[in-house]
């Protein structure tokens, strides 16, 4: 049986969090065809002890296409690399991150192999009796759930929502093996030139990879009260995000803002203060595990999904809720 | 400077009700409208237009009815539009969608670069601006959220990735897909909607095109939806009021109870 394989992401020669989620994916997928789990790397100056990780959370195989033009994603070269080996070793599933690089790498290989392809999914398993990849997202703002498969078209494709599957504790007892692959020439492609990268201010950086969110909306008032959040988010080790009615008032900029014209997030914690939970802001938080409201109208939509909501004024429980966790922390609690 | 600008019609979203008992969606008379973040690819396609000259050519691949969706891309400055339509490519998946429009531009003839919304608010895949880049062998930029220049065979963008900005430049001909960062969509003006009324769209139907019918439609679509479920929107949590001075203290508490329990803090 081919083997299932899940592209793993690097950063200046460390390995994102994604490529293990995705592993964790894909051992019980490998698991249910009886064959190999094999993590696919893409990039130079990776240690063989980094690689290792990818072994120690479910990995059997490690193939590092180890070539410094891979560093950097530009999709066209690693589109190549990808179809050419799926084309040589045919796997029988492929799993990407729903990341800004996944989301533009699987789409363009997916037409070059002739393969069908599921963005976002949340869910996987494999069909019993016809072994297909069972696909499960949501779909019109998530609304509804689509289960979604490619009956004929080879390789089973999906990408998958960050923070949507966790990580296999480290197992070091497992073993695997780690293949340094050579890149070809032919595959480099020079037409896109990466002009360099500006960096986020702190604190953004990865907000569809962190586990908690914090976020506020109109009702924030201004962008001076935003400090309560930042301050909210520190307890937890987050990062904060807004509506569009936050950033569309320059509270925030555009790379903050949660929901359907903004990103995606599945934080184990989300909460949100001043937020009415309209339905497009709606569309971006739902797969969240934990969802926490602070709003002053009983009435507000967000209520319908929280989890855990205050009735009451922002400005009065934010503040208390710092002071408490502060506290909290100093009792040792 | 040629400029094609693909658009999809999709129902709009911004009044849909959600049935609180059974958590779908309320369909009646929910209208169609241009997908919210393909305005943002005409307001990029038409301001470079202003800047450098050209003409912006405005596609889609829907039903008839999706000739509306073009009128108003119109009504905002595109100088022509081009409606992909047959039935035989109704029920086309990205993979499908992204073989017929690739086939069109191919039709159409030169052109300098492919404006694309960086995802369709229904089926919510983004998939199709790269699908297409593939097709026609395109350098491909997603994620556009600034042109920082343009000139007659190359551009230089900024794209929004997980850690930051990171600028690319691209020789022409291109296919961008762009993020709401871009540029500020304009309303469509008087002179443009009259412009629109008089308008005589193109079409293109499946003979109209090169394609292979294996490729086109549901048929060719090599993913088939097999269930659809409604997830219940309602999670029926805990709220509590925060009303006086050991309300709001309580209340607090509370959350931090909850939060504890939850292992969350
Ligand atoms: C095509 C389209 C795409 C969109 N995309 C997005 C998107 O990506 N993300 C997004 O967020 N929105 C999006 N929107 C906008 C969306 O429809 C809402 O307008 C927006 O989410 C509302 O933001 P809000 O909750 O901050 O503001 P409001 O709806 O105005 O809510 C503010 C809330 O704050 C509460 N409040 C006020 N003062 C206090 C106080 N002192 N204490 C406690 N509570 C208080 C109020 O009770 C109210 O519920 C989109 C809309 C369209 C049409
Ligand atoms: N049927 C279509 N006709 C024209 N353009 C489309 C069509 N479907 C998708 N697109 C374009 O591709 C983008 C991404 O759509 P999607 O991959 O469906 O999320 C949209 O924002 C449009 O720019």
């Amino acid at each position: 049986m081919a083997y299932v394989w899940t592209m793993a992401e690097q950063s200046h020669g460390r390995l994102r969090e994604v490529s293990f989620e995705l592993l964790s994916r894909g051992r019980k997928l490998a698991d249910k065809l009886d064959t190999k789990l094999c993590s696919l790397v893409f990039g130079s100056g990776l240690s063989d002890d980094t690689l290792q990780e990818l072994v120690h959370r479910g990995a059997d195989e490690v193939y590092v296409v180890d070539d410094a033009r891979l560093d950097k994603f530009v999709v066209e070269t690693h589109s190549n690399v990808l179809a050419d080996l799926v084309q040589r070793y045919k796997p029988h599933t492929i799993l990407a991150a729903a990341t800004s690089s996944g989301r533009t790498l699987m789409p363009h290989v997916a037409v070059k192999v002739n393969a069908g392809l599921t963005a976002d999914c949340t869910e996987l398993d494999i069909e019993e009796d016809t072994k297909l990849l069972l696909q499960t997202r949501p779909a019109i703002g998530g609304n509804i759930m689509a289960t979604i498969k490619s009956p004929i078209h080879w390789p089973q494709m999906a990408t998958v929502r960050p923070k949507s599957s966790r990580p296999l504790p480290l197992d070091l007892n497992r073993i695997g093996n780690i293949t340094r692959i050579a890149m070809f020439d032919a595959h480099y492609d020079e037409r896109v030139k990466v002009l360099g990268l500006r960096p986020y201010d702190e604190g953004l950086a990865g907000i569809e990879e962190s586990d908690v969110v914090i976020v506020g909306g109109k009702g924030m008032k201004k962008a001076e009260n935003f400090g309560m959040l930042r301050d909210l988010a520190r307890h937890f080790g987050g990062v904060i995000g807004g509506t569009r009615d936050a950033v569309d008032r320059g509270w925030l900029s555009y790379p903050h803002q949660i929901g359907l014209s903004g990103k995606t997030i599945s934080p184990k914690l989300y909460i949100c203060a001043g937020v009415s939970g309209s339905i497009q802001h709606l569309a971006g938080i739902k797969t969240s595990e934990c969802i926490v409201a602070i709003n002053q109208d009983p009435d507000a939509n967000i209520f319908q999904v929280a989890d855990f909501g205050i009735v009451g004024n922002l400005f009065e429980v934010v503040p208390l809720l710092n002071a408490k966790l502060g506290t909290c922390k100093k009792e040792g609690k | 400077m040629d400029i094609i600008v693909l658009i999809k019609q999709v129902p709009e979203t911004s009044d849909v009700k959600m049935d609180k008992d059974t958590g779908t969606m309320i369909r009646e008379g929910v209208a169609s409208v241009i997908n919210p973040l393909d305005l943002y690819a005409i307001e990029t396609g038409i301001m470079l237009k202003e800047q450098h000259g050209g003409c912006v050519t405005v596609c889609t691949m829907g039903p008839p009815a999706a000739a509306k969706a073009l009128k108003e891309a119109i009504a905002m400055g595109c100088d022509e539009g081009v409606l992909i339509t047959d039935k035989k490519f109704a029920g086309a998946d990205t993979w499908a969608t992204s073989y017929t429009l690739a086939a069109a531009i191919k039709q159409l003839g030169e052109f300098d670069l492919i404006l694309a919304g960086e995802r369709a608010t229904d089926g919510d895949t983004g998939q199709v601006g790269p699908g297409i880049a593939a097709w026609l062998n395109v350098p491909l930029a997603t994620y556009v959220s600034k042109i920082e220049s343009l000139s007659a065979d190359s551009i230089i963008i900024e794209r929004l990735v997980e850690e930051g900005y990171q600028g690319l430049q691209l020789p022409l001909p291109a296919l961008l897909t762009v993020v709401k960062e871009v540029s500020t969509p304009r309303l469509p003006t008087l002179r443009g909607k009259k412009k629109a009324r008089a308008y005589t769209l193109r079409a293109m139907s499946a003979s109209d095109l090169a394609v292979d019918e294996a490729k086109i439609g549901l048929k060719g679509s090599p993913t088939k939806v097999v269930k659809i479920g409604y997830p219940k929107v309602t999670r029926g949590g805990v709220v509590v009021k925060a009303a006086g001075e050991q309300g709001l203290s309580n209340a607090v508490d509370s959350l931090l109870e909850f939060l504890q329990e939850k292992k969350l803090v």
